[in-house]
Parts: C-alpha cells; sequence; structure tokens
C-alpha cells in the first residue's frame, strides 16, 4: 500500500519536492558569480551572519513568500538558492517555482557545506568596532547606507586613475567615507602648479611621488583604508593586469589614449568606470557600466585630432572645478558600492560652472560598438585601446 | 530660431559665445547656418564629405541626433541643440 501524499514522510516528501525542482552543483555556482546570477541565502539570520557565498541576498525562507520580490523582483532573473545542506532550498526552490512564478530557480546542492568543503570562498562579514561606529556614525544614521552599506564600503576596492584634479577630491572623500582599500595609479611628483586644485598633496610633499603624497594623506585621514600604489602609466601592456579584480575604477585621467584603453579594458573585465572630465570652467560626468549601459565609444566612437584635443597640452581650469566633478565622482562610487539611488548610466551630465547649470544628455548603447557590443572574450589584447596614431598628433600639436 | 550651446573647445571659432541662435528647419540646416556666420566651426563639424565627424555628438534637447534622423531631424522653434565634441581633461 503507498502512501499518500497527505501522510508522506519528511524523507518522501523531500526526495518529491527534489524531483520537481532543479538542483545545481556549488562548482557551477562558482563559475556563475561573476555572471550576474542571484545568489539567495535562505538560512536563519545567524547562520547568514556566521558566513556566507560572496555577494549572497538573504531571505530566510521563513520570510520567502513575503521578502523574495524585494530582493529579486524581477521573475525571470536566474536566481539559486542556497542553504546549509541543500534541503531548506530545495523547499524554498519549490515555492518559488511552483507557487512564485520564478522561471529560472535553483538550488544548490549540498549547501553551504559543500561549498565549503570544495575550497569556495567564504564571505564573513566583519562586525564594526567600537571605533568604527564613532566613525561611520552618520553613515549609519542614513537607513540607504546603515551598517550593510558601511561593511560594503569597508570590503570595497576602488582604483583611482590619476592623483590630481579629479583624483585628490575623489580619494579624500572615498577615504574619509571608509572605501576600504583604494588604489592609485600616478607615476607624476607633486608640483606646485599642482595645489591650486589636487587637495591631496600638501606644500611640504612638493617633489614627493603623487602615490607617497596621496597614501601618507590618506593614511592621516583614515587608518581603515589600505591604499595599493601603483606609481606608472597605463598602457597596453600593464592595463589588465593593473585594473583587474577592483570594484570600480574612477577615471581621472588627463588624455585620450588612457580614457579608450581603459575603456576597452574594463568592458572586457566588466568593471564599472566611473568617469569625468574639465575644461575650464566646465565638466562632464558618466559611469560606464559594461553591458547594462553605454561604454565610452559608444558615447565617442573615435577621439577629436589634436587640434581641438585640449587635452594634449597644459590647459587651464578653476581649480575648484575638478574638486566639484571629482566629489560627483566619488559620489557615484559610493552608490554603486552600497547599491542605491540611480547612478549615472547612460546618461552625461554637463556642467557649466559659470551659468551654474547642469545639462543631462542621453548615451545609447550603440549597437555597432566596436567594443561593447561584443563578447568580452572575444576582445583582443591588440585591440584594447586601437587608437589612430594619437601620441604623434599630441607631439605635433605640441 | 534654435539655441545652439558651444562647447569649451569651439567657443574660440564663434567669437568667445557659449549660446548661439541660428535658423534652419533640421539640424542640418541649423548647423549651416552656425557654420554660415561662423565658418572656423565647419572643419570642426563637418568632415570632407558633408557628414558629422564622428568624434562630435550632436543632441536634440537631451537626443542623440545619430538615433533620431541624423542631420535631417526636425528642429522647432525653442529646441536646443547641444554640440558635444570629446573632452578628457582630469588634471
Amino acid at each position: 500500500m503507498s502512501r499518500s501524499s497527505a501522510s508522506a514522510s519528511g524523507a518522501e516528501l523531500l526526495r518529491r519536492v527534489k524531483e520537481q525542482i532543479e538542483e545545481i552543483d556549488p562548482g557551477e555556482v562558482h563559475e556563475l558569480l561573476q555572471e550576474g546570477v542571484v545568489i539567495v541565502d535562505v538560512r536563519e539570520s545567524e547562520e547568514f551572519a556566521a558566513g556566507r557565498l560572496p555577494g549572497a541576498k538573504h531571505v530566510p525562507r521563513a520570510y520567502l513568500e513575503s521578502r523574495i520580490e524585494g530582493a529579486v523582483p524581477d521573475r525571470s532573473t536566474h536566481v539559486i538558492l542556497y542553504c546549509a545542506t541543500g534541503m531548506r532550498s530545495a523547499y524554498a526552490a519549490h515555492t518559488l517555482a511552483r507557487e512564485l512564478g520564478y522561471e529560472h530557480v535553483q538550488s544548490m546542492a549540498g549547501g553551504i557545506t559543500l561549498w565549503k568543503d570544495r575550497g569556495y570562498e567564504v564571505e564573513v562579514p566583519h562586525t564594526l568596532t567600537p571605533e568604527q561606529r564613532e566613525r561611520y556614525s552618520r553613515h549609519l544614521l542614513i537607513p540607504e547606507i546603515g551598517v550593510e552599506g558601511q561593511q560594503r564600503l569597508l570590503d570595497a576596492k576602488v582604483l583611482l586613475l590619476g592623483a590630481g584634479g579629479l583624483g585628490s577630491p575623489t580619494a579624500l572623500y572615498l577615504a574619509a567615507a571608509g572605501v576600504g582599500t583604494l588604489g592609485i595609479v600616478d607615476d607624476d611628483n607633486v608640483d606646485l602648479s599642482n595645489l591650486q586644485r589636487q587637495v591631496i598633496h600638501t606644500s611640504a610633499r612638493v617633489g614627493t611621488p603623487k602615490v607617497d603624497s596621496a597614501e601618507e594623506a590618506i593614511r592621516e585621514l583614515n587608518p581603515d583604508v589600505r591604499v595599493v600604489k601603483y606609481p606608472l602609466r597605463l598602457d597596453p601592456s600593464n592595463v589588465m593586469e593593473v585594473i583587474d579584480g577592483w570594484d570600480v575604477v574612477v577615471d581621472g585621467v588627463d588624455n585620450f589614449p588612457t580614457r579608450y584603453l581603459l575603456n576597452d579594458a574594463s568592458v572586457r573585465l566588466r568593471i564599472p568606470v566611473v568617469s569625468a572630465s574639465i575644461l575650464g570652467f566646465d565638466g562632464q560626468l558618466s559611469v560606464f557600466k559594461p553591458y547594462e549601459g553605454p561604454c565610452y565609444r559608444c558615447l565617442f566612437r573615435e577621439p577629436p585630432p589634436a587640434e581641438l584635443a585640449p587635452s594634449c597640452g597644459a590647459n587651464g581650469v578653476l581649480g575648484v572645478l575638478p574638486g566639484t566633478m571629482g566629489l560627483l565622482e566619488a559620489t557615484e562610487v559610493v552608490k554603486l558600492i552600497v547599491g542605491i539611488g540611480e547612478p549615472a548610466i547612460g546618461r552625461l551630465l554637463l556642467y557649466d560652472a559659470l551659468a551654474a547649470t547642469l545639462t543631462e544628455v542621453k548615451v545609447r548603447r550603440d549597437p555597432e560598438c566596436p567594443i561593447c557590443s561584443r563578447d568580452p572574450h572575444e576582445i583582443t589584447d591588440e585591440e584594447l585601446g586601437v587608437f589612430p596614431d594619437y601620441e604623434a598628433f599630441c607631439a605635433a600639436a605640441g | 530660431m534654435a539655441t545652439i550651446k558651444i562647447p569649451p573647445v569651439l567657443r574660440a571659432s564663434v567669437g568667445g559665445e557659449k549660446e548661439l541662435h541660428a535658423a534652419g528647419d533640421n539640424v542640418g540646416e541649423v548647423l549651416r547656418d552656425l557654420v554660415a556666420n561662423h565658418p572656423a566651426t565647419e572643419g570642426q563639424l563637418f568632415s570632407g564629405d558633408g557628414e558629422l565627424n564622428r568624434y562630435v555628438n550632436i543632441y536634440l534637447n537631451d537626443e542623440d541626433v545619430r538615433v533620431l534622423d541624423g542631420l535631417g531631424t526636425a528642429v522647432d522653434d525653442g529646441d536646443t541643440l547641444v554640440i558635444l565634441p570629446a573632452m578628457a581633461g582630469g588634471r
């Protein structure tokens, strides 16, 4: 005599549920981590707090029905659920697929226990020290940031290209905000003429490398921040190595070749770039998030000829303008890391300091973009930063 | 008349103005009117074959004219054209 479904044993019920859902091996989940899938931990809060898969969202199984839409609003999203051993997540996957209409749900077989056995990375949230609670108290008081947002900032790795006009204010404010790791790429030394705007440097540090000067200022401001120094210029031979592994890159570079090089490499590595530029009294700002929005080549397929590219030589700039634009960049970085607000993706903001106006234009993805219309792995080393003989052009323009 | 916002790198070619007015029924005509009054802008806006240079974007209000009808995009009185060449200063 077979049991009716109403009186199935727990083991029997689990077997039936597992037949009706899709399971996924931890190895496959590990490969999908960078691909934009949403990972949801359905365990209890104390289990989640003790360690979880990198980037996992938390929706305890007991609150699954009421909270899943907050974590995963789009039912066509690829969602992977896990728990300790794969049992609770199997039931939860069944609920999401059968009752809530989620189209692509999987349960990770073996749960985080098997994940750890395989040696994959577990994210252990650090708790804030009493000093950090005080230092970041004004962040903790904003619900949009709070402890979780502050921890994201502390875990974040942000690479700044240039410790100059734009990079100086960006670095100072990101350090103050508690961004845990700041990388700085700059091969220049501090010059007296920099100090009119490059506020991270000081008169006493004129002549010293900018990366060292910036590190000193950051250390004095916030000892939580680890500084990684790159006293070099980005070029095709080092760009992939330098920018790989950073969460966000802040573009404060002063020339077109590097700007295109950075764009091509960041698309290939899927790293968002917060970009600004300045000239005279005017500034531009946009966020280039690969494959979600346009890239720099969608905005400007080709660089202008040298006579229209004032970045070739020294140009005048109102000292406070890079401050304004650098802090708009820092604001976008914080938004991207914490995951709040509407980043300037697909929009270009034009700031006119003299008129005190902000104009916004739309930037569309170019379906024929030579770079971001293709898969990242199709972009070859030889194509990075390909540029119509520009160095020569700038040299000619003197 | 449409309003044209002149970017910093083109201001020297228009006597230092940041904003100009020009007449025309479409984007191409408005820009040609600008060029007629300020010939130095021609080489910066147009390539030899009369097309827009690829490194210059023109926005009608907030939309790139390349996703509209290009130089043929209709322009009404009171519209704003933004001329936007790439900029790279960071220092």
